[in-house]
């Protein structure tokens, strides 16, 4: 029995961990800075798998960063520079206090700064990584840009995230790469295709946010900080690898335009520029001007069977894609100056549209309203006083909605005073058993070519009413199917259950003779039957620890069915209300 | 205004207090409100006249002037004096008995009244002259107080940006503008001195490097950094649904109900961070309130939550169901319940069928032993043994025909004559032989044998063996001539007695018993006893004498067990709705534990030939189960449960008392609770 006695927690995962207090001890740094460094350099705390082993038997509850992590950053160099810093602010508070000027001014100059390049480059090392990652940069960027320039965080900041986000933009606009956009309460998502990733963010309403006080704005500088750096190094990339000229410049013909009707200056000299760049009018200048681009061909592979179904489905994806690509080309668009500029502009560019907008609203407006070739006006108040009779007038929505049905809808839903159809988002993809909203599904037969059944039948409804209440439900009806087949089982089992319990209690035992009754016996009920009480025999023999699984995937699938159904019901009762009210009014008149 | 008004009449300069006084004809003429529209044409034509009056006043005034300087008035309320003028005499108050009513008067009657104030200092009233109000109106509207001042006059620039032939001064420069200044020096040999030691770098050129963007990812190099394996990304952001649109469709909306319900909620339990909300129009929509606010929680979970790799189950549930040879294909077993056998009226604990599988016997707490006729549900025999009745066994010898039944501490046998003759004198036979056998001597302190007379011979009774304590089963060998009977009891080492019938002995098998034992059974086919406590089942060896085994039943409380008829399994019903099935020649742990009941298990029975075995539960239902045992050792039992049977409706929490299978046919007896015997085929 020799050897020495093995103590406890002084091997495997006891040792791999270090709680957060001992890491910032070890790296000698003060909470804040440990903060920034595990912001920027992307350290977060792991969740042990046996927390008591790690927490050394102690069931406290603490945060646990990997110890590998915590030497990792014992070697960079950015510590030293936070040290430099504070240094440097003990320096300047001294010279304040024995207010000697020139030394701090000499300070000041030599203030410390640092860059974070390598840590971006460390981050992700490769581009697509970075791509990957961008989703919290964009919106972080998008909402810094739109704060006032009081107060919160650096002027320079808020400058930088616009001047980024408007690359971005064009970016966007130029590569074609928007895919689906959703109006929420909260802002409008974007949800673009950049190199095969799907990359969303969320842009919120144009308002003066009021600031919180219990939000840090530190932590949200350090992260715009790391943000920033990260978009404009993926900017960069982007353009080149669409060959635009970075930091972007405006079409030679575009800038054209622009120039002559640049007569009032909208702003200074210095920031004319910029200002033009993201009115998002003009296409943007390239280092190679080429005439046409050219598509590269995607070569056919001899492929068999499967393959070739998947390769056909592909094609036709891509096919859809290219539609969509197009989908507002030829279109004029103005915009009136209620509707939210910049998301329109973006959105109808993106598409291959034309839009303009009233001069006094933004630089770059290049048509105006009583242009006579003008297809769109979008209009978002309840009347407009002068109508072109060449031209639809409708409302912000139709646009959202084309993106996200992937054609052109009707514009008769959309026109000024009409309610407008409930807005979807597209981001839900149903599967089987969801509930899915009647307006989606009319949007999908509409897709497929057909006029939908519901729309006839309200047509119909129109001529003669009152009559084809039932029919009209049948659409509603097809969507709940599955629902109910699901339920159907589990009521055809209680019915078993009920058959079976009668015909074992055979108890009633009268004395009166009856004549029998020949039933007739089904032979595939005789067989669900069966197989139903197979199952649940079958079910009785899982072991304990399957059966739990078991139990919570079907308790969960029946709470989704529940939830489709209530969706169902509620939307039934709206709809019976609403019709009531439509008869109400129509026998008034 | 004081200030302003004193600097344009400087004529009248000396009077301190007039700017006190200023101040109160200030105040005095706000609270009066009149209006001022008459007064402003007096003020050009009495400007003139005024100003005689104006210095009549003040030298009236002059001599009561009160030195107390600026200090609260009120701090003289309670004196009769205001102050000292300036002789040093106090000032006293004046005589006011004017009223509410005489001011009312006094502001009705007297014209001069809105241009007379009260001066606090020396506690008279002072009407104001033309000229003083006329002054008070100008200050009032921001002018000059003196009329004449003209605030317009040209300036007059004394220094211009032309350059004069004279100098202003024509002083000569000084000798230390020609001079090294010697602080200077001493400053630049400092600065000198701080750069030679490093103390002060040189100026930074400024690095335009930052903010600069360049192609960083220009040679990719795939070398994944070790951390990189270990990197958990975060996960994005949920993509928003249908509700969070701004013109959700109407069933995404809440209701009166679930509105109440989100602001009862926690924040934590909500399902939705938001009300869903629909607005008309776009322009209608306003700023989300919470945005900032979510952003930060972003951040916040970015760098302070901690990740962990959790792997999420995708499974079929389907694939979960274990893959069981189908029931139809085990074949033969009880599916339907054929015959009910009424005829009982307290719950039935006991019943047994005869080896022959003719007769059924069943013992009820009415305290009747019945007979049944098998096919034909018909009661043939009713014996009244005064008592409830616990345990009823047939003797499984074929060549006898004897019943033993347990009820209070008295173990019955009875010889029911339902066979031949020859079986029927056989059993008489075996009880009438040993009349005159000499008793054991050990047993006897514990149990006595006798014999039944009269009434109960004429009913089939025939032995009787009086226990100490009440016996709660009895147990027969395979062979028909030992009986084994249970008395549990905490305290005693007497629990189980082994009765001899054929020599009409007893004796106690064991010196002591741990716990309470609950049953007991006969190996089938070797000498081995299996005596089942609360917790465990002992195994013993009857010709070695001594346990060989003992069997965690990893159960509460064991209520039944019954031993295979190839005797190397044995299966437990407990309590706690459980049912074990051991393999002895595997372990002493249960093979297979099945919680197929949802109350306690009261009776378990294996068949004599098919590979059936029937559990029986308070829930009012009997489980069978197909459990085919393998000669290959190497192979376990395939436990397959084939068919739930109900029936027996439950009653005081209690359902299916015992259950046996017939000797020969895949039949299935059960009694229960509710008096009746039930057949199932």
């Amino acid at each position: 029995m020799g050897g020495l006695q093995k103590k406890k927690f002084e091997r495997g995962s006891a040792t791999n961990y270090i709680t957060r207090n001992k890491a910032r001890k070890k790296l000698q740094l003060s909470l804040p800075d440990f903060r920034r460094l595990c912001i920027l350099k992307g350290i977060y705390p792991h969740e042990p798998k046996h927390k008591k082993k790690v927490n050394k038997g102690s069931t406290a509850p603490r945060t646990f960063y990997l110890l590998k992590d915590i030497r990792f950053l014992l070697h960079e160099p950015i510590v030293g520079k936070f040290r430099d810093y504070k240094v440097f602010v003990r320096k300047l508070r001294k010279a304040y206090g024995k207010s000697e000027w020139t030394s701090v001014e000499r300070l000041r100059e030599n203030k410390p700064t640092y860059k974070l390049d390598h840590i971006i480059k460390e981050r992700y090392p490769t581009f697509i990584d970075a791509l990957r990652d961008i989703d919290d940069a964009l919106c972080m960027c998008f909402l810094f840009s739109t704060f006032a320039r009081t107060g919160k965080c650096h002027v320079q900041t808020i400058q930088l995230c616009r001047r980024l986000t408007v690359e971005w933009m064009n970016y966007i606009i130029t590569s074609r790469a928007l895919r689906k956009v959703f109006l929420s309460i909260k802002g409008i998502y974007y949800q673009v295709e950049v190199m095969g990733q799907l990359i969303t963010w969320l842009v919120p309403y144009q308002f003066a946010h009021d600031h919180p006080t219990d939000v840090d704005y530190r932590v949200m500088a350090t992260f715009t900080e790391l943000y920033t750096t990260l978009l404009g190094f993926v900017n960069f990339r982007l353009y080149h690898s669409l060959n635009l000229v970075y930091p972007p410049k405006l079409d030679g013909k575009a800038e054209a335009e622009l120039k002559e009707e640049d007569e009032e200056g909208y702003a200074m000299n210095s920031e004319s520029y910029s200002e033009k760049l993201s009115a998002l009018g003009g296409s943007l200048a390239r280092v190679v001007s080429a005439g046409e681009e050219e598509e590269a061909e995607v070569d056919q592979f001899p492929v068999e069977g499967e393959d070739m179904e998947k390769m056909e489905a592909r094609e036709k994806e891509q096919k859809e894609l290219e539609a969509q690509k197009r989908l507002f080309e030829g279109l004029k668009v103005f915009l009136n100056r209620e509707v939210p500029r910049e998301s329109l502009a973006f959105i109808l560019r993106c598409f291959g549209a034309e839009v303009s907008w009233d001069k006094s609203v933004c630089i770059g407006s290049t048509f105006d309203v009583t242009d006579e070739t003008i297809t769109h006006q979008i209009v978002d108040r309840p009347n407009a006083e002068k109508q072109y009779i060449n031209r639809y007038y409708i409302q912000p929505q139709w646009v959202y909605d084309c993106v996200n049905a992937k054609i052109l809808l009707p514009v008769q839903d959309y026109f000024l005073g009409v309610t407008l159809p409930p807005h979807l988002s597209p981001f839900v993809e149903e599967k089987e058993g969801d509930y899915i909203p009647p307006e989606k599904l009319k949007i999908m037969a509409l897709k497929r070519g057909e006029k939908s059944a519901q729309e006839e039948e309200e047509e119909e409804e129109e001529e003669e009413e009152g009559e084809g209440e039932e029919e009209e439900e049948d659409e509603d009806e097809d969507a709940e199917e599955d629902e109910d087949e699901e339920e159907e089982d589990v009521a055809e089992e209680m019915n078993l259950k009920k058959m079976e319990k009668q015909r074992s209690q055979g108890k009633s035992l009268s004395v009166k003779v009856t004549p029998g009754k020949v039933k007739a016996e089904n032979p595939a009920r005789l067989e669900q039957e069966e197989k139903a009480e197979e199952k649940r025999l079958a079910i009785m023999m899982m072991k304990k620890k399957e059966k739990y699984l078991y139990d919570k995937i079907m308790f969960g699938k029946k709470r989704k069915i529940r939830e489709a159904n209530k969706l169902a019901a509620k939307r039934k009762a709206h709809d019976d209300a609403e019709k009531v009210a439509k008869k109400k009014k129509a026998k008034k008149q | 205004g004081g200030g302003g008004g004193g600097g344009g009449r400087g004529e009248e300069g000396g009077e301190e207090d007039l700017s006190d006084s200023e101040d109160s004809v200030f105040s005095g003429l706000e609270d009066s409100g009149s209006d001022s529209e008459e007064e402003e044409e007096e003020e050009g034509g009495g400007g003139g006249g005024g100003r005689e009056e104006f210095c009549e006043v003040l030298c009236a005034v002059q001599d009561i002037r009160n030195t107390v300087g600026n200090v609260p008035m009120e701090w003289y309320r309670d004196f009769p004096h205001l102050g000292y003028d300036l002789d040093g005499r106090k000032i006293y108050k004046p005589i006011r008995s004017q009223d509410e009513l005489d001011h009312f008067l006094d502001k009705m009657e007297n014209p001069d009244y809105w241009r007379t104030v009260h001066d606090k200092q020396t506690g008279s009233d002072i009407t104001l002259s033309e000229e003083q109000v006329a002054l008070v109106r100008r200050l009032q509207s921001g002018r000059f107080g003196d009329v004449d001042f003209n605030e317009y006059q040209p300036t007059v620039e004394y220094f211009s940006r032309d350059v004069m032939l004279h100098p202003v001064t024509n002083r000569p420069a000084d000798k230390r503008s020609f001079i090294p200044s010697l602080i200077e020096k001493e400053k630049v040999s400092k600065l000198v001195h701080a750069i030679k030691m490093g103390w002060i770098k040189p100026r930074r050129v400024e690095d335009d490097s930052r903010g600069r963007y360049y192609d960083l990812w220009a040679s990719e190099d795939s070398s994944i950094l070790a951390r990189h394996k270990m990197h958990l990304p975060a996960p994005k952001i949920p993509l928003p649904g249908h509700q969070e649109s701004y013109n959700p469709p109407p069933e995404f909306l809440f209701n009166e109900e679930e509105r109440a319900l989100w602001e009862q909620q926690d924040a934590a339990d909500r399902k939705l961070p938001f009300v869903p909300r629909k607005f008309s129009s776009l322009r209608s929509v306003p700023a989300f309130p919470r945005f900032v606010h979510e952003r930060f929680e972003r951040c916040l979970d970015l760098y302070l939550c901690p990740r962990q790799r959790k792997m999420r189950v995708n499974v079929d549930p389907e694939d979960l169901i274990p893959k069981l040879p189908k029931p139809r294909d085990l074949q033969p077993f009880p599916t339907t319940q054929s015959l009910v056998y009424r005829g009982h009226s307290g719950l039935i604990r006991s019943i047994s069928v005869s080896p022959t599988g003719q007769w059924l016997a069943s013992g009820s707490d009415d305290g009747s032993v019945r007979f049944w006729e098998v096919c034909s549900s018909r009661c043939l025999k009713t014996v009244q043994v005064g008592g409830a009745v616990r345990s009823v066994t047939w003797n499984p010898n074929t060549a006898v025909c004897l019943l033993a039944v347990a009820l209070d501490s008295r173990v019955l046998l009875l010889s029911p004559s339902l066979a031949d003759r020859q079986v029927v004198s056989a059993s008489e036979l075996l009880l009438s032989d040993k009349e005159g056998a000499e008793p054991v001597q050990g047993a006897e302190s514990l149990v006595t044998w006798s014999e039944a007379e009269g009434e109960e011979l004429n009913e089939g009774i025939r032995l009787k063996i009086q226990h100490p304590k009440a016996v709660h089963q009895v147990a027969w060998h395979a062979k028909g001539d030992y009986l084994a009977s249970v008395m549990p009891d905490h305290s005693s080492h007497l629990q189980v007695l082994i009765h001899q019938v054929s020599r009409r002995r007893s004796q106690n098998p064991f010196r002591r018993n741990k716990g309470l034992v609950q049953r007991v059974s006969f190996h089938p086919l070797r000498p081995y006893f299996f005596v089942a406590t609360q917790r465990s089942v002992r195994i013993y060896n009857l010709l070695k004498q001594e346990m060989t085994k003992k069997l965690q039943a990893n159960a509460k409380w064991i209520s039944s067990m019954a031993v295979h008829p190839g005797g190397d399994h044995v299966i437990c019903g407990s309590y706690d709705c459980r049912l074990s099935w051991f393999d002895l020649d595997l372990s002493t742990k249960p093979y297979r534990m099945l919680r197929h009941h949802k109350k306690a298990v009261r009776g378990v029975a294996y068949h004599r030939f098919y590979p059936l075995f029937a559990s029986a539960s308070d829930d009012g239902s009997v489980i069978v189960c197909h459990g085919t045992v393998y000669n290959d050792l190497l192979q376990n039992p395939l436990i397959v449960p084939v068919k739930v049977l109900r029936g027996h409706a439950v009653s005081q929490d209690l359902g299916v008392l015992d259950v046996t299978f017939h000797p020969s046919q895949p039949w299935v007896f059960s009694s229960g609770a509710d008096a009746t015997i039930r057949l199932y085929t």
